[in-house]
Formats: structure tokens, C-alpha cells, sequence
């Protein structure tokens, strides 16, 4: 036994993120938009609440269309609104979609994989065969079919992009659940009499909650491109401004050369989707060690 | 072996039902007013009533689903709501031109992908490498809905290169095939990446380099044989979601295949399309995955202890 101090994963996964400068700077990104959400929707509650019409809805037909000024530095849409803000509250929906579908998905996808994983045999059986279900559910379209049938709008849309995205993580949890049902510390608390709810969530949830963790950052820029396809086919966020609700409006002013909605749109969708990925393909060489594939294996 | 097969897809039919059960409790549980929604505020209830009939929403919730797998035996989805055309000729028309877009795209996209993930890994811990993940990961952040409107408002309407709409010839595919191409290319990428590389720390591949072997005929020789297999899974399973995959593309270019279709059903509330279409789609992929499963089976003797 050395004298080193303990270090948990936590601490060892954040030294290695520490050095990752690329991380680092996506992780930057991500905070800077979360902030700009938490200033939208603020905004958004605050003039709904003193039922105003929000700046980012207020008509302005003389100034449609405008190009780029130090009043509208993205320029104006076709009802003369400011792009930015537009641009902004669309940050507030994407957040919106991404955790609210993660709340979906995340807590099925872990006790069903729980379940399956520890108890084996029958309810194994089944869970297994839930998932086969859905997992041969065509993606896109099944989610529409969701969003359509509970009704257009974010509800819709959170349901249905949470509804389906649960089964590759369910799989790893059950994976994971199957190989520390049988390890000591779960023997040594079953003899123990601890119930198995308890093992399951006090004692072997903890050991697999990078996984969780590594599956919402690689989610949520899925969730964001998917609510801006949904919003596009006119299923998703009604009456508010979002990104897919921008570029589809752009989609008919492009032709009349007008490109800054569609660029606005594009641009803060790129980065935020870019700095998930990037943050969640780092944050999972740093979580579990037995996913690093490249660098780690070299050394 | 044989009983392993037996066994497997034996298991074709549980699944099967449960995707018959799952549309059902979507269309017929969730959805029960679609007939209601589909006729508007203004419809009598005699309207609604007769409409329910014939999407079979009417009587009592086992009656509905006997119903329901009575029209997937026999193939026959009812008529869509918006045209009155028969669904199941709707569907089978609309295979051809799905796949006239999908497969090339498909294999355009699969051969290059490879190709990038081979050089990527050849350049392993350099800035090569680093630069196609970074490259790749920026294609992904990209919606396609923005490769789609750019490509047809630069190269199509702008610099009319390539017609806008349609579907009579095969330049009328060149765009739509090169924009999907583009737009799925990251993702391939990213993904056949690490397959290969978790091949290049096996302990076969230090073998054959121990043994004196190139790095590239490791890599071709060696890596892409055994890759194969990850591989060939992904290209079954991608099989099925051709048929559906280019919703987008499709509607954008005016390609009357089954994206094309379910576009208009959700433009215009049309669910016995929809349901169809989910229906049919997901028990081709339930056939995709009995395929992979048997094939692994063939190729990889350990299958057999599971």
C-alpha cells in the first residue's frame, strides 16, 4: 500500500481535463451559453409576466430586412424583430430541449437498465425486449410520430426525442450492472441484509454514474440539431422564437438574398452543438478509462 | 449453430409484436382524438364518428388492435386521410426513388468515411489525426437542414449548376446525393475511427508489426480485415434506415420517395400514413438485425456459447 493520498475518479478525471486545453475552452462555451439561456429565460418570464410584448416580438415593418447597425448587429427578419434576440431566445429553447429530454431519457434508460442488469432472468427478459422494440423504432420519424400524436410544441418535441433516445444508455447500464452484481462489495452488502433496492441505487449506482454523465453531454447536441429539424417541420415550439423556426423562415427570404437569420441561427447552433461534442469525447477519456481508446493506450 | 439461428429468429416474432403493440398504444391510446384533430373544430360528431371507423378507432381497445394486426397481415393500411390513395401502394411506390437517393449515398459515404478513418489512423497522435476529429466533429455540428439551403441556394439557384426540383433524371440526384454525402460524412467519420483504432492496440496487430510487417499492410492487411466485422454490423443496420433516413432531402428536392411521403403526412396530420410508415420501417429494421445476428453467427464461431 503507498502513501500517495486517495484520489477518487472525480478528481483524477478532472486533473485530466485540466489539461486538456481544448476541453477547457468547450467547457468555457458551454458555461457562456447556459448563461445566456438563464438570461432568456428571464427575460422571457419577466415580459410575460408583465404581459409586454418581449422585445425580440416586437414588429417593426419599416425596419425589415435591415442589414447589420449598431442597433441590430445581426440585422432584422422579415418582420423587422432583432436577430439577436431572436438568435438569443433561441438558446433558451435548445437548453430548454436539451436537459428536459435528458430528464426523459436518462432516469428510464437507468432503471430499466438497473433492473435488468442486477435481477437477471425474467425482468431481464423483458426490459431486453423493450428495448429491441424501440430500438428498431426508424429515429427521426418515430420521434415526429411522438411529437405529433402528444401534440406540436415542446412538450411534444421533449417527449419524443426523450421517449427514444434511452436505449444506448439503458444497454450500458445493464452491461455495467451485470458485472458489479457479482463483485464483493454487493456480496459483502447482500449478506449484510441490505435490501436490493438499496444495493441497486446506494451501492452500485454511484460506480456507473460517469456513464450518465458522459451520455448527457453527448445527448444534448443531438437533442439541439434534432428540436431544429422538428421546429423546421413545424412540430416543434410554437409562437416562440427558435433557432429551427429562424432558419425555416430564413429558408424563404435566402432566395431575396437575405442571410443573416440563417447565419445567426447557424452559427450559434455550431457552437454550442461543437462544444458538447468535443467537452463530452473529453470528458469521457477522462471518466472511464476503459473507453480511452487513442491516447491513453500509447503511452 | 443451427439452433442458435432457430432461436434467434424464432425472436423476430415477440419483437415484432411489440413494435405492432407500441404503434398501437401511440396511434390508438395516445392519439385516440386523431379523427377529431385530422376534421378540425367544425366537424359533426356523425363525421367524426364515421372517420374513426375507417381508421379503425372506433369500439373497444383489443377489438381496435385485433384490428390493427388483421391490416398488418394482410398488408392493407387503409387509405391515407389527405389523398384517399391506398397506403400500402403509397409505401411500395415509394421505395425506388428512396433508394435512388439513399444508396448512393450510402455507399459514397461509407467508402470515404473508411478511407479518412484509415488515414486518421495511420497518422495516429498526430496533428493529422487531430484535425480529421476536429474536421469531423465540426461536419456534425452543422444542421442539415443549413447544408441543404445552402447547397440548393448556391449551387443549384445561384450558380445553376444542378436543377432545383424534381425527379426525372439522374442529374436531378447529383445534389441532393453530394449534400447528404457531405452532411453524413462527419459522423461516418468519426465513428469508423475508432473502430479502427481500437483494432490497432489489439495484440495481433503488434504481432504483425514484431514480425516485420509494414505499417500499411498492417493496416490493410490486418486492421481492415477485422474491422470488417464492426463494420458490416453498421452497414446492416444502416440498411433499414435508408428507407426512411432522408426525410429532409427528400422534401427539399422534391423526391417522391417515403421521406417525401411522411413529410406530407405530418404537414397534413395524415396518421394512417404515418403509422404505416413506422410500422413498416421498424420491422425492416427488426429483419436487418436478425441478418447481422445470423451473420456474426456464421463468421464468429463464439457466438454460438452465448
Amino acid at each position: 500500500m503507498s502513501d500517495a493520498p486517495a484520489t477518487t475518479l472525480w478528481q483524477t478525471a478532472w486533473r485530466q481535463l485540466r489539461r486538456n486545453r481544448l476541453a477547457l475552452a468547450c467547457l468555457l462555451i458551454i458555461v457562456l451559453y447556459a448563461l445566456i439561456a438563464l438570461y432568456a429565460e428571464g427575460a422571457y418570464r419577466f415580459y410575460k409576466f408583465r404581459d409586454q410584448p418581449p422585445p425580440y416580438k416586437v414588429v417593426n415593418f419599416e425596419h425589415r430586412f435591415a442589414g447589420p447597425s449598431v442597433r441590430h448587429p445581426l440585422g432584422t427578419d422579415s418582420l423587422g424583430r432583432d436577430v439577436v434576440l431572436q438568435v438569443v431566445q433561441g438558446t433558451r429553447i435548445a437548453f430548454t430541449v436539451g436537459i428536459l429530454t435528458s430528464a426523459i431519457a436518462i432516469p428510464i434508460a437507468v432503471v430499466l437498465g438497473a433492473l435488468a442488469g442486477y435481477f437477471g432472468r425474467r425482468t431481464d427478459d423483458f426490459i431486453v425486449w423493450l428495448y429491441t422494440v424501440f430500438d428498431s423504432m426508424p429515429g427521426l420519424l418515430f420521434i415526429l410520430a411522438v411529437a405529433i400524436v402528444v401534440g406540436k410544441g415542446l412538450v411534444g418535441v421533449c417527449l419524443g426525442i426523450g421517449l427514444t433516445t434511452w436505449v444506448g444508455l439503458c444497454r450500458l447500464i445493464r452491461g455495467e450492472y451485470i458485472k458489479h452484481r457479482e463483485r464483493q462489495y454487493v456480496l459483502a452488502a447482500r449478506a449484510l441484509g441490505v435490501s436490493n433496492l438499496a444495493i441497486i441505487f446506494r451501492h452500485i449506482l454511484p460506480n456507473v454514474l460517469h456513464l450518465v454523465i458522459i451520455s448527457f453531454s453527448l445527448r444534448f447536441p443531438g437533442a439541439v440539431l434534432t428540436e431544429v429539424v422538428l421546429s423546421y417541420l413545424g412540430v416543434g415550439v410554437q409562437g416562440e422564437p427558435s433557432w429551427g423556426i429562424m432558419i425555416s423562415d430564413a429558408k424563404l427570404r435566402l432566395w431575396q438574398g437575405h442571410w443573416y437569420e440563417l447565419g445567426g441561427a447557424t452559427a450559434a447552433m455550431f457552437f454550442i452543438v461543437l462544444a458538447f461534442n468535443l467537452f463530452g469525447d473529453a470528458l469521457r477519456d477522462a471518466l472511464d478509462p476503459k473507453l480511452r481508446t487513442v491516447e491513453a493506450k500509447t503511452a | 449453430m443451427l439452433s442458435y439461428i432457430i432461436r434467434r429468429t424464432l425472436y423476430v416474432i415477440p419483437v415484432v409484436f411489440g413494435v405492432a403493440l407500441i404503434t398501437f398504444l401511440l396511434f390508438n391510446v395516445v392519439g385516440w382524438n386523431a379523427a377529431s384533430q385530422m376534421l378540425g373544430k367544425r366537424a359533426t360528431p356523425e363525421e367524426i364518428a364515421a372517420l374513426e371507423k375507417q381508421l379503425g378507432l372506433s369500439g373497444p381497445l383489443p377489438e381496435q388492435f385485433l384490428h390493427y394486426l388483421k391490416q398488418i397481415v394482410t398488408f392493407d393500411f387503409g387509405r391515407s386521410f389527405a389523398t384517399q390513395q391506398k397506403i400500402s401502394t403509397l409505401i411500395l411506390d415509394g421505395v425506388l426513388p428512396s433508394l435512388s437517393l439513399a444508396v448512393p449515398i450510402f455507399l459514397i459515404d461509407l467508402v470515404v468515411a473508411i478511407v479518412v478513418a484509415l488515414l486518421a489512423a495511420y497518422y495516429r497522435n498526430t496533428w493529422v489525426d487531430r484535425a480529421i476529429v476536429v474536421g469531423a466533429v465540426m461536419g456534425m455540428s452543422v444542421s442539415t437542414l443549413v447544408y441543404i439551403l445552402a447547397g440548393q441556394y448556391l449551387l443549384a439557384y445561384e450558380w445553376e449548376l444542378f436543377p432545383i426540383w424534381g425527379f426525372e433524371s439522374v442529374k436531378f440526384l447529383v445534389l441532393p446525393v453530394v449534400i447528404g454525402f457531405i452532411s453524413g460524412l462527419g459522423s461516418g467519420v468519426r465513428f469508423y475511427r475508432t473502430v479502427v483504432l481500437d483494432e490497432m492496440y489489439q495484440d495481433y496487430v503488434r504481432t504483425a508489426f514484431a514480425k516485420g510487417h509494414t505499417e500499411r499492410s498492417v493496416l490493410f492487411k490486418h486492421v481492415l480485415k477485422n474491422a470488417m466485422i464492426p463494420i458490416l454490423t453498421s452497414v446492416v443496420l444502416s440498411i433499414p434506415f435508408l428507407y426512411t433516413g432522408n426525410l429532409l432531402l427528400e422534401n427539399f428536392f422534391g423526391i417522391p420517395g417515403l421521406g417525401y411521403l411522411s413529410v406530407e403526412a405530418i404537414f397534413s396530420t395524415d396518421y394512417p400514413v404515418i403509422k404505416a410508415v413506422v410500422f413498416v420501417g421498424s420491422v425492416m429494421y427488426v429483419f436487418a438485425s436478425l441478418l447481422t445476428d445470423i451473420c456474426y453467427a456464421l463468421v464468429d464461431p463464439r457466438i454460438k456459447l452465448r
